[in-house]
């Protein structure tokens, strides 16, 4: 039942998601050659709620001879079965898989928000329904794709090794197993440490949907079981999605080689709200930009630029807005702002926000309580921060938003292009040439104007300078996983 | 007054100066030294500028200054540029068939890279206008937006040539970069330089604005680190890189995560838009569609 406040506001009662409808083993195994296999290493580490910190499951740590498995179990099914498939029947498997999640998405959805943290409203609403949307779509690409790339004769690539990052788990999976099955290569994945569970579930899904074995394997394990993926000789494509830093060494460590790569790494993206925007929307947008999934977003609009005029306007708004998110228990289907995934996340914002003080900027963090037990952190605003400060250069991947203010367009498009990233970028305007002028102008590979944060199977996503190469959905991402001819 | 004079045909011929293009201009090396360019029967044909990292330094700012005046030039534009760089070459034929002869070209090679050398340049001008359309996607989203992705320049792209061809290959090194609103930094095939140098001359009276191209003549081996590791360079393209070179090259163009492309030099010029398209990021851009009657319009 709802209850009022002191200050005679309501409040929202608690209206968990129940978990009594879902069902997680004790211990999961590597998935290689459509088998669960126990890992070689015989080690397991554990997998806990950043919510609770309670322990949830352990998971499998695959070594290098788990990794060399995998990629032989995938190179039998490329040479003997899947490139052997006709394009069509390809695509029924990745149809199939589609639908699988779609019966299964509420149990999907639940154990993503427990696993990872994240608002159960929005791995209902976002990650679970887009990953399924992401095989749909590309299960019809496969027999499409001469169509795709007239003139150069699309052929498959092979072996593909995928490393995927915990900020959203099943959906990332989906980026990057779809189109590989539907291009005719199979697979490698290996999901983030902290959130392998929805891709383990996710291998029961390819079991049930009887796709052949070894077309799929899925390896657990941390950095050092990446590392063995990147470095096998039989892996002809490597697809990575994480951090610049790890992105560049990869870069390197396949410098010389023939493996195909493809990365998309880190962002610091500006939000740009100009004066005759229709702020309500805007500061939504600009809400919506950094403070979704906790801000663990690589295209999150974390360097707000505001036009002076409005300035005062949007930042009372904002800090309104900010003290009305609901922050904690992610089961709760009126939570806006979930658990940090990790106690080392929370400690790179924490070692974040103490910089952002310490250069003197004004900090505001939201008035609500959090948890005490688990990961939180405060939506955070920084006003009047400078443009070469850490907080705004660094990617911070929290619910920390740097904002500046600016005077002419040429002013703010430099300033939101003086960055090494160039992943996305935002433009709140009523003005149809001025937004044009804009988008054009900002070098970014996506760019939302008047929203924010919009995902889907059909659109391109990928960065510019180094926020990585390639892209991924549309039909631009298939040709990260094709042979072209030149 | 004295009536003019004309040289008598015996008279001895003047020689030209080879230099470099940066910004438009033909300055010599910024480090004064050079190398020998002689023919098979060891006779000096000229003196070519060893260029410097520093000529290469110099070379990315005047490139990346003139990056958006080129890039924001209507594609049209661009077309007629690229046009009319083929009618300055074709009107100097005599020219460039000499300078590939007194390098080792025999008559019908050079009249046929000549030749390939036009077709291929108005080939790329007629890409300019009609790449983007043929690479751009409207893409049918679940959500009220409209959403649209079109390939645009990367930026600064430097170029090592193709050592195996005089003209040909120097074409092929800047002309997909620029047809694509790149500018371009081109290292000249050593052994083979001249062309490059005066098809510099021609492109410098065909309406490209200075610091689209810009050309430097040397090593590649001296060069190479400088191309690869530059931070303020977006795309790296080679052709026949050594295979120890491009472990090297990976290696350092993952200081900013620069595009690289490695290309093999081949008889026949590739006519194909993927040569612009390798140096092309795609951008979306997304705008909500207001639907009054219909759901889901959002913000």
């Amino acid at each position: 039942m709802a209850k009022t406040t002191k200050e005679n506001k309501w409040e929202l009662s608690p209206a968990p998601e129940s978990t009594g409808h879902i069902s997680i083993k004790k211990r999961y195994d590597l998935f290689i050659d459509g088998k669960f296999v126990a890992p070689s290493t015989k080690k397991y580490f554990d997998s806990i709620n950043p919510a609770t910190e309670e322990d949830l499951t352990q998971i499998a740590l695959a070594g290098e001879k788990d990794v060399d498995k995998a990629v032989k179990a995938a190179r039998k099914a490329y040479d003997t079965v899947w490139s052997k498939t006709s394009t069509a029947e390809r695509g029924k498997y990745i149809y199939r898989i589609a639908r699988l999640i779609q019966e299964r998405a509420r149990e999907f959805a639940v154990i993503e928000s427990l696993d990872g943290g994240k608002p159960i409203r929005e791995s209902r609403d976002v990650d679970i329904p887009l990953a399924a949307a992401h095989f749909f779509y590309h299960a019809g690409w496969a027999d499409k794709l001469d169509y795709a790339f007239p003139n150069s004769d699309p052929k498959s690539i092979g072996v593909v090794g995928q490393i995927i990052p915990w900020n959203f788990p099943l959906l990332m999976a989906a980026w990057k197993i779809a189109p590989a099955l539907a291009c005719g290569n199979t697979v490698v994945l290996k999901p983030a440490e902290t959130t392998s569970l929805t891709a383990l579930k996710l291998a029961e899904l390819i079991q049930d949907a009887g796709l052949p074995n070894g077309v799929v394997n899925i390896i657990t394990g941390a950095g050092e079981t990446g590392q063995a993926l990147v470095g096998h000789s039989d892996i002809d494509k490597i697809a990575f999605t994480g951090s610049t830093e790890v992105g560049k060494m990869i870069r390197r460590s396949l410098a010389g080689t023939s493996t195909r790569l493809t990365l998309e790494l880190g962002g610091k993206a500006a939000n740009i709200v100009f004066e005759d925007a229709a702020i309500d929307q805007a500061v939504e947008g600009i809400v919506n930009g950094i403070y979704f999934n906790q801000g663990h977003v690589c295209c999150a609009g974390s360097r707000l630029f505001v036009e002076e005029s409005v300035a005062d306007e949007v930042v009372r708004k904002l800090k309104h807005r900010m003290d009305h998110l609901i922050v904690g228990d992610p089961l709760d289907k009126n939570t806006d702002v979930g658990a940090i995934n990790s106690k080392g996340q929370l400690q790179t914002i924490e070692n974040y926000l103490k910089a952002g003080q310490k250069d003197g900027f004004e900090m505001y963090q939201s008035k609500v309580a959090v948890p005490k037990k688990g990961y939180w952190c405060k939506p955070t605003l920084f006003t009047d921060v400078s443009q070469s400060s850490i907080i705004s250069k660094e990617e911070i991947f929290g619910p920390v938003l740097a904002m500046q203010t600016f005077r002419t367009i040429d002013e703010v498009i430099d300033k939101a292009n003086n960055t090494p990233y160039g992943l996305s970028a935002g433009v709140w305007t009523d003005k149809g040439s001025k937004i044009f002028n804009l988008t054009t102008r900002l070098k970014a590979g996506v760019v939302w104007a008047n929203t924010f944060n919009k995902f889907d199977p059909s659109s391109p996503f990928g960065g510019y300078k180094e926020s990585g190469f390639g892209r991924e959905g549309g039909i631009h991402g298939l040709s990260a996983y094709l042979k072209l001819q030149d | 007054m004295a009536k003019k004079k004309t040289p008598s045909k015996e008279g001895l011929a003047v020689m030209k100066t080879y230099k470099l293009f940066i910004g438009g201009a033909f300055p010599r090396t910024e480090s004064g030294r050079y190398y020998p360019l002689r023919n098979e029967s060891n006779e000096l044909v000229a003196n070519i500028c060893l260029s410097s990292r520093k000529d290469f330094r110099n070379a990315v700012v005047a490139a990346r200054k003139a990056q958006s005046g080129w890039g924001e030039k209507t594609a049209f534009n661009r077309a007629q540029i690229i046009y009319r760089i083929a009618e300055m070459l074709q009107q100097k034929e005599e020219l460039f068939i000499r300078e590939m002869k007194d390098l080792g070209y025999s008559d019908s090679k050079a009249e046929n890279e000549f030749a390939a050398s036009i077709d291929y340049l108005v080939h790329y001008a007629g890409w300019c206008d009609k790449y983007v359309q043929v690479f751009s996607s409207v893409n049918p989203v679940a959500s009220s937006h409209f959403n649209f992705s079109v390939p645009e320049p990367m930026g600064v792209v430097a170029a090592c040539a193709s050592n195996k061809s005089a003209l040909l290959g120097f074409l092929e090194a800047c002309i997909p970069a620029i047809c694509g609103g790149n500018t371009v930094i081109v290292l000249a095939s050593e052994n083979l330089p001249t062309c490059a140098i005066s098809m510099s001359e021609v492109i410098a009276t065909s309406d490209v604005p200075g610091g689209t191209i810009n050309v430097l003549t040397g090593s590649r081996e001296e060069l190479l680190y400088q191309f690869t590791s530059h931070m303020d360079v977006n795309g790296f393209v080679i052709w026949d890189a050594e295979s120890a070179d491009s472990i090297a090259i990976g290696q350092y163009a993952a200081e900013n995560l620069k595009r690289v492309k490695s290309y093999k030099s081949k008889e026949e010029p590739s006519l194909t838009p993927q040569r612009i398209m390798d140096l092309q990021e795609i951008k979306t851009t997304w705008h909500p569609i207001e639907r009054i009657s219909g759901a889901g319009s959002g913000y």
